[in-house]
């Protein structure tokens, strides 16, 4: 094993990792569990934002999984990210009752003001763009998430505005 | 306990707290505290009414006095004249929108007024966090009912009676369900609720679960009895945070109440109740797909049989309802079977919930009998098409389901009407159309999910529905023939016929269905290379206004071919030849002379 191994791998600040430590407690408590690899991978997820892959090589060790397997299975499900994320994540709903009231258009237009593809992140890491399914806002529509704020009743107009209140 | 006189009802479900719930329910406790009255009245946060249109929703009981609408500011006044003075504030009650006549209560309400709720029963009315006002509702008496006095086998009986079929989609009878697991042999048996939710315009699980989540554990625990399992897993999908967390909370109290675990009500019988979180595959809402997700893998469907019911999770007999269908078993066991059957049509018998949405006034939830018309859904609860458009079409069952036309509003909905019309009830998914939506264009956006969530094991449904979904690409942007329109028949046949599960079986709908109700639209797609709907951008034509141009030469020089040419303070025109419909020349024009068809 590296050096690297106790320090954080998100980025190159050196600093320790204790986020690490948790994780490999987590495995290990999970190591004799059936069907303990989708709980591992959510708590990673939920840790660091994405599944970092020498965190991946941890589990495993621990659950003595190999490698392929687990990526087969962490590239099945849309909800695990092998890429680290943006700061922001904007998650624009494309669940029917959105897209029949324009989300298209707004998706569009974040992807063009932002620069980028939809499900990738910004070169200076600041946004996610996203396209989800009903969050369950229909009234709303359309609707998208940033964090924990919901926005309802969008207009592509709406959308510099919203992006200029995380551009700060 | 303190006894309060007045509870404020305010929901928090997903849609209110988007229109700013939290700040409203904050003001009322401020308010309420400024005033001393924090003894007397009680605020509470409860459950999705279903009227997300009108939110933040807060209703008072037991006056029975329901405000739309409410803002913190409002909530200032509701508390001054209506709870201290006893005035019902009548300006933020619910307009009837054509007469404008204000109505006090909620089932006065068109929205409410053929509304029957049994599975939606509690959400709305109680505080989902607080175990005590479920069973002050009649919430564990059907399990302690259950426990002490009934076998397995005339509880399943009473299931059967009551014609209960499964709302996950496929309809399957309930009763014959448990009976079939009841009667598959083995010590260990698992109960699962299927909380996966995929269709993308519906979320009424999430409501049931955010609103009244001891419904759903009480008739798991119900369902464990009958079977012979002392274990049961709630798949719920990761991006439901709240539903998530009121779970959570629920199974611990049940916990504490002895309601869950050991020795259930000193009855000797034990359940417990496990958390399984989804990670965003469509695919795993199917239950051999899920079953295979619990267990740890892909999750990738597997052939039937063996059914679930035979052999499912860990290889042993496993029970799989969804979210709605448990909701509906305490009802049915503390009213008895003949109530239930009472309700509904000759063969679908009850209620079904509808995330009604789209170009509809009152988008919501609604739970009627089964049996209701489109068309008193529609027009009715619905209160008809937003801004007095032309209705074209409705969509039920997700992206397995069909689009129906306005001949069949008059159909009296159930599991086979909607079949024999080309659709499917579904998760309860119902998406209203108007004039302005392109039908070629929303069975490309369903086809389009089917091809990113199907898993890829069968070949007809891999490749057949990415070849569909480039077709009708290529019908969208003006490339289509003919014999494309025959291909995708033909395809859509074959990707039915020969896959495996439900996902290939039905993927084909979408386009099936509406090139059998609007076979014009694709037909003018294809020949005329035109979008009557004004949707499909390729097929679109830019036009300058003569009457509103006032030749300022603005759009002349955004546009990128030169497409756009005339003199100075005259009318100018576009050549269709050189256009590349950037839109560049729409956006920039201040006088609207341009107008896109
Ligand atoms: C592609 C596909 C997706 C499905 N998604 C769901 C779902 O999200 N929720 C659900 O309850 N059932 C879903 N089902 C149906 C389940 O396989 C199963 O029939 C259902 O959970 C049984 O419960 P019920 O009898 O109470 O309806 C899906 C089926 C297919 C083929
Ligand atoms: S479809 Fe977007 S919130 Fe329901």
């Amino acid at each position: 094993m590296s050096n690297m191994e106790n320090k954080c791998c998100c980025c190159n600040c050196g600093q320790p990792d204790e986020r690490l430590e948790k994780v490999k407690k987590f495995i290990n408590d999970h190591k004799d569990v059936k069907g303990g690899l989708i709980p591992v991978l959510h708590f990673i997820q939920e840790t660091y934002g994405y599944l970092p892959e020498d965190v991946l090589e941890h589990v495993s060790d621990g659950l003595n999984i190999p490698m392929t397997e687990i990526f087969g299975v962490a590239s099945f499900y849309h909800f695990f990210s092998l890429e680290p994320k943006g700061e922001h994540i904007i998650r624009v709903c494309m669940g029917t009752a959105c897209y029949v009231k324009g989300a298209q258009g707004i998706l569009d237009k974040f992807a063009r003001e932002l620069n980028v593809e939809v499900g990738k992140t910004t070169e200076d890491g600041k946004f996610t763009l996203e396209a989800t399914r009903c969050l369950g806002a229909c009234g709303l529509a359309p609707v998208l998430t940033i964090g924990e704020k919901v926005y309802g009743r969008l207009t592509v107009d709406d959308v510099p505005r919203i992006l200029d209140e995380y551009r700060k | 306990m303190v006894k309060y006189r007045m509870d404020l009802l305010v929901c928090g479900g997903t849609g209110c707290q988007a229109s700013g719930s939290s700040e409203v329910v904050e003001t009322f406790k401020k308010e309420i505290e400024k005033e001393g009255l924090e003894n007397e009245i009680q605020v509470i946060t409860t459950g999705c009414f279903g009227f997300c249109e009108k939110g933040p929703i807060v209703k008072i009981s037991p006056d029975n006095v329901f405000y739309v609408e409410v803002t913190p500011e409002k909530a200032v006044r509701i508390v001054k004249e209506h709870i201290i003075k006893g005035r019902v504030v009548e300006d933020y009650l619910y307009k009837e929108p054509e007469t404008k006549e204000v109505l006090h209560e909620q089932n006065e309400m068109p929205f409410y007024k053929k509304q029957l709720r049994i599975a939606l029963r509690n959400c709305g009315f109680i505080d989902p966090e607080n175990i005590y006002e479920y069973i002050a509702v009649d919430g564990y008496q059907a399990l302690g009912k259950v426990l002490t006095e009934m076998t397995p086998e005339k509880v399943i009986e009473e299931i059967k009676r009551s014609g209960l079929r499964g709302r996950g989609g496929g309809g399957f009878p309930t009763g014959v369900k448990w009976e079939m697991t009841r009667k598959s042999k083995s010590n260990q048996k698992y109960v699962i609720c299927n909380a996966d939710e995929g269709d993308p315009g519906a979320f009424m699980d999430r409501s049931i679960l955010e609103g009244d989540p001891h419904s759903v554990l009480e008739a798991m625990a119900i369902c464990g009895y009958c079977i012979g399992a002392d274990k049961g897993y709630i798949y719920i999908r990761a991006e439901y945070p709240l539903a998530i967390q009121r779970l959570r909370i629920a199974i611990n109290q049940a916990y504490e109440f002895g309601l869950l675990g050991k020795n259930i009500l000193g009855t000797g019988f034990n359940f417990d109740i496990d958390l399984k979180y989804g990670a965003g595959a469509f695919i795993c809402g199917e239950e051999t797909a899920l079953i295979n997700s619990i267990e740890g893998g892909r999750g990738e469907p597997t052939v039937k049989p063996p059914f679930p019911a035979q052999k499912g999770l860990w290889k042993q007999p496993t029970n799989i309802n969804n979210v709605e269908t448990f909701a509906n078993i305490c009802p049915i066991l503390l009213k008895g079977a003949d109530w239930f059957s009472s309700i509904g049509t000759e063969k679908s018998k009850g209620t079904k919930v509808f995330a009604l949405a789209g170009k509809v006034n009152n988008v919501g939830l609604v739970e009627v009998p089964m049996g209701l018309t489109l068309r008193e859904i529609i027009y009715e609860l619905g209160g008809g098409i937003k801004g007095d458009k032309k209705f074209k079409a409705v969509q039920t069952g997700g992206p397995s389901g069909g689009c129906i036309p306005a001949q069949n509003l008059d159909t009296p909905i159930d599991y086979d009407t909607l079949t024999q019309i080309g659709s499917m009830m579904g998760s309860g998914g119902m998406i209203v159309m108007d004039e302005d939506d392109c039908m070629v264009n929303i069975a490309k956006f369903y086809l389009e999910f089917s091809c990113e969530e199907s898993c890829g094991r069968c070949t007809a449904c891999r490749v057949g529905n990415t070849r569909m979904l480039e077709i009708l690409n290529e019908i969208t942007e003006g490339k289509g023939t003919m014999e494309h329109l025959d291909e995708l028949k033909e395809l859509g046949q074959i990707i039915k016929d020969s896959s495996l599960c439900g996902l290939g079986q039905t993927s084909p709908n979408p386009v099936l269905s509406t090139m059998n109700f609007f076979w014009d639209e694709y037909v003018a797609h294809v020949k005329d290379k035109n979008c009557p709907a004004g949707v499909c951008t390729a097929l679109l034509k830019y036009f300058i206004l003569p009457d509103k141009c006032v030749g300022c030469t603005a759009c002349a020089k955004v546009c990128p071919t030169n497409a756009i040419s005339g003199e100075v303070r005259k009318t100018h025109i576009i050549d269709q030849e050189k256009c590349i419909k950037c839109g560049a020349c729409m956006a920039t024009c201040r006088f609207n002379a341009i107008t896109r068809r």
